[in-house]
């Protein structure tokens, strides 16, 4: 084997791993993105019906409900126009509050209550997750284009 | 008085700036001493002027002066003088100036510690880091002052957020920055390399020792960082992927690259092309970085275009430093040379793996934070990238790179031979592979994770003994006294054994916590037992206790294994009226072989509380390997040949350059 034939080699087997190492990336990469929906996107059946996703908006006041086993909890999470009803087992995070934003990874159920996996509440006070704001933003849109209509 | 002393010192440091990053190039150019000895002295008095102003501010926390905006917005007069002082980096504006202050202490070390450089080169390099801090000072005064006044002054201030009131804030961020911006240092070395048109075995010596400060500095930052998420945010993660830490690691994925491939450019010669490009990206990637976490283009988007002054002067710097940079690059990398050749098994082919491997995980980090980003600037919906895509793709990647690791330091530098290197590993592929068998079989039961895990931190620390011995071996006819022998191997040879073994550690720590980890969130009354593996904890109640600046719930729990006590643990529920805030405090049990961590959740009925606990198996394993691994850097650093041999071979690369 000359230098030459070698050298060819160890760039063709460069190649082929490069890309079968994208290809994987790529294919990871698009199984892990979690879509974002809005409660009245989520109601119109835009969310998908199977796979995860995340929604976002305030918790609705006066809806935060404990089980008696102190560990299930339900809300609603509102866009301030259409609010889905929320299930979450576990400890919800300190910022967490009724009245504030918030924003939840989970699945729907086939009785259109939305098993969270994960509840995100950070930051500060004034501080609005930006799903929760942009999904307000939208509903508010929404209302103003009715009312002028 | 003092905010505006402040604000003029910036200014004045803004001009110093100005002065070091112009007319010493233009002197060395024009080949004249005048305007090329303004270099040293401008790049001092900015120092001091930057100091100035960051005592000021400091001073302005420190006496609670509430007509500062930025001391309103971050701090409160009930707030303990430690966390006054650390919240001067609380917030945007402040870590704006940490950051320009450390960039003035590094350019100070090298006005006072890279003596031995020939004069042109030295000018450029300093002349490069007053160009960084020009931007970086502008971008202070005129978009994010921090000595903007309030008026009328409010009666009292917003408080710290409470999250960062804790010790990790004293340390993590400075210790942090001094990593990325210790970058520059060898960006600048680069630049001034191009500039120059001089890059050879002595530039990678002068380079590396800078380049593995900075390079300690950020894992010791990350790694804090790492351990006060996982003691403070209360749910026991250590590592979330969150595009703040994604920041953090880019950098350090391409700084390791780059130390690795430094070292070929200071051994063979070679790499050299390349090694320049890595110290332009490890450099790009800190700025990329300290803008994502402080510009609050990840809270928002949209937020950040609101305030169109900050995002266009962040876009317009970023692309002049990177783009001038890589265009720099492109046009004299070609007179820079390619090096000596090397066969397809040798050191330096197992080094452009691991380089090729470290530049694969920080792109497709890069992917993964970006992303969501760049879809949602276009307006194509928000999106996120999950955990599992960036644990899957990671280890895909670092399973390979990681097995080199125990082969690369045997392989000889040229030429090597893949049969010999196997003889010499036949023990510790026989240890690695029992102990990856038996290892989680103790632990729980035998996965494929788990024991691909284990074989590979056994495998990268037996590789590291073997070479080793080796390395004595080979020695020993010269060298018969043992003490004598291991005297007698050079420091920078156990820095590298050190951090190789470090990662070992990592590796295992990662491995065991991930794989055998146990959680359970409970509803406890006062009194219940709750029986995790073979301990049990007791809860003893919660009672009210009030800190300076918030009010507590103080749980007690007992936690016994076997009736014998082995930790009393007090988490904390605490609550910070100025922000209206709770937080968690969970309490730790450390211990070597398994953590023990409760968190207090929400109050319930009858002084019922929900609650948290885990058992964390060797958890304290990820950041002991973190610590190896700075403390291997620093061994490497105090090598003798940095010290002696430098100024002997400076001394000749002057002569050279002279003649």
């Amino acid at each position: 084997m000359k230098a030459r034939h070698k050298r060819f080699g160890l760039i063709a087997v460069g190649l082929i791993l490069l890309v079968i190492a994208t290809v994987l990336i790529t294919k990871s990469f698009r199984s892990n993105l979690v879509f974002f929906f809005s409660p009245t996107q989520v109601e119109k059946g835009e969310a998908p019906k199977t796979g995860s996703f995340r929604i976002g908006g305030l918790v609705e006041n006066g809806s935060l409900k404990r089980m008696p086993d102190g560990l299930h909890v339900q809300f609603k999470v509102t866009d301030t126009a259409k609010s889905i009803p929320v299930q979450y087992k576990g400890i919800l995070p300190d910022l967490f509050k009724e009245g504030k934003g918030v924003v939840a990874e989970g699945k729907l159920n086939e009785n259109g209550l939305f098993e969270a996996s994960q509840v995100l509440a950070k930051h500060d006070e004034n501080y609005m997750p930006p799903e929760a704001a942009a999904a307000i933003e939208a509903a508010n849109a929404a209302k103003t284009k009715e009312s002028v209509k | 008085m003092i905010p505006e002393l402040g604000l003029f010192s910036l200014i004045l440091a803004f001009f110093f700036a100005i002065i070091q990053g112009t007319l010493p190039l233009v002197g060395v150019w024009k080949n004249n001493a005048t305007l090329s000895n303004f270099a040293v002295p401008a790049a001092r008095a900015q120092f001091v002027f930057i100091a100035l102003a960051f005592v000021c501010l400091g001073y302005s926390f420190y006496a609670n002066d509430f007509s500062v905006l930025y001391v309103a917005s971050n701090s409160n007069s009930h707030l303990p003088l430690v966390y006054r002082l650390a919240a001067v980096w609380g917030g945007h504006e402040g870590s704006m100036l940490l950051w320009v202050s450390i960039l003035a202490v590094w350019t100070m070390a090298v006005t006072m510690f890279a003596k031995g450089l020939p004069t042109s080169f030295r000018i450029r390099l300093i002349a490069v880091m007053g160009l960084v801090s020009v931007g970086f000072l502008a971008f202070i005064i005129f978009t994010s002052n921090p000595f903007e006044r309030l008026i009328p002054a409010a009666v009292d201030g917003r408080d710290l957020n409470p999250l960062l009131q804790d010790p990790g804030m004293v340390f993590h961020p400075p210790v942090l920055y001094m990593g990325y911006v210790g970058f520059s240092v060898a960006f600048a070395f680069a630049i001034a390399a191009l500039l120059d048109g001089r890059l050879d075995i002595t530039w990678a010596r002068w380079t590396r020792p800078w380049t593995t400060v900075a390079w300690v500095f950020l894992t010791l930052g990350i790694a804090f960082g790492s351990e006060w998420a996982y003691y403070e945010l209360g749910w026991g993660g250590w590592w979330f992927w969150d595009a703040v830490e994604n920041a953090s690691f880019m950098p350090w994925l391409v700084g390791t690259a780059l130390i690795h491939s430094l070292a070929v450019t200071e051994k063979r010669d070679a790499f050299k092309v390349w090694t320049v490009l890595l110290s332009i990206c490890a450099f790009s990637l800190s700025l990329l970085g300290t803008f994502l976490v402080r510009s609050g283009v990840l809270t928002s988007v949209h937020a950040f275009a609101t305030d169109p002054g900050r995002g266009l002067f962040i876009l317009v710097y970023l692309v002049v430093v990177i783009g001038g940079a890589l265009l720099l690059f492109a046009l004299r990398a070609p007179t820079v040379g390619l090096g000596e050749r090397f066969d397809v098994v040798s050191r330096e082919s197992m080094l452009l793996a691991n380089n090729v491997v470290l530049a694969a995980a920080a792109g497709s980090v890069l992917l993964g934070t970006m992303y969501p980003l760049l879809m949602d600037a276009l307006g194509a919906g928000k999106i996120s990238v999950g955990p599992p895509y960036f644990d899957a793709v990671f280890v895909a990647i670092m399973v390979p790179g990681i097995f080199l690791m125990g082969l690369g330091p045997l392989a000889k530098w040229k030429k090597a031979s893949l049969p010999e290197i196997g003889t010499r590993l036949r023990v510790a592929a026989v240890i690695s592979v029992v102990s990856a068998l038996l290892v989680p079989s103790v632990m729980g039961k035998l996965t494929l994770m788990a024991a691909v895990g284990v074989f590979l931190g056994i495998w990268v620390m037996s590789t590291s003994l073997i070479l080793l011995v080796n390395r004595l071996k080979t020695r020993q006819t010269a060298v018969p006294n043992l003490i004598e022998n291991l005297k007698g191997i050079p420091l920078a040879f156990y820095g590298m054994l050190l951090a190789h073994i470090g990662i070992g550690v990592f590796v295992l720590g990662v491995t065991l916590v991930k794989g055998y980890e146990s959680e359970q969130d409970l509803r406890m009354e006062v009194n219940d037992v709750a029986h995790i593996g073979n301990l049990a904890f007791r809860f003893e109640g919660a009672k009210e206790v009030a800190g300076p600046n918030y009010l507590s719930s103080l749980g007690k729990f007992i936690v016994t294994s076997n009736s014998k006590e082995v930790a009393v643990l007090h988490p904390e529920k605490r609550f910070y009226p100025v922000q209206g805030a709770m937080m968690t405090e969970a309490d730790i049990e450390p211990g070597v072989l398994e953590d023990i961590y409760v968190s207090l959740g929400e109050p319930l009925e009858n002084g019922a509380w929900s609650v948290r606990i885990y058992i964390k198996p060797f958890v304290r394993w990820i950041w002991a390997g973190c610590i190896l691994m700075a403390l291997g850097g620093i061994l490497a650093l105090m090598d003798r040949r940095y010290r002696i041999v430098n100024k002997k071979e400076t001394r000749e690369a002057q002569e050279g350059f002279e003649a």
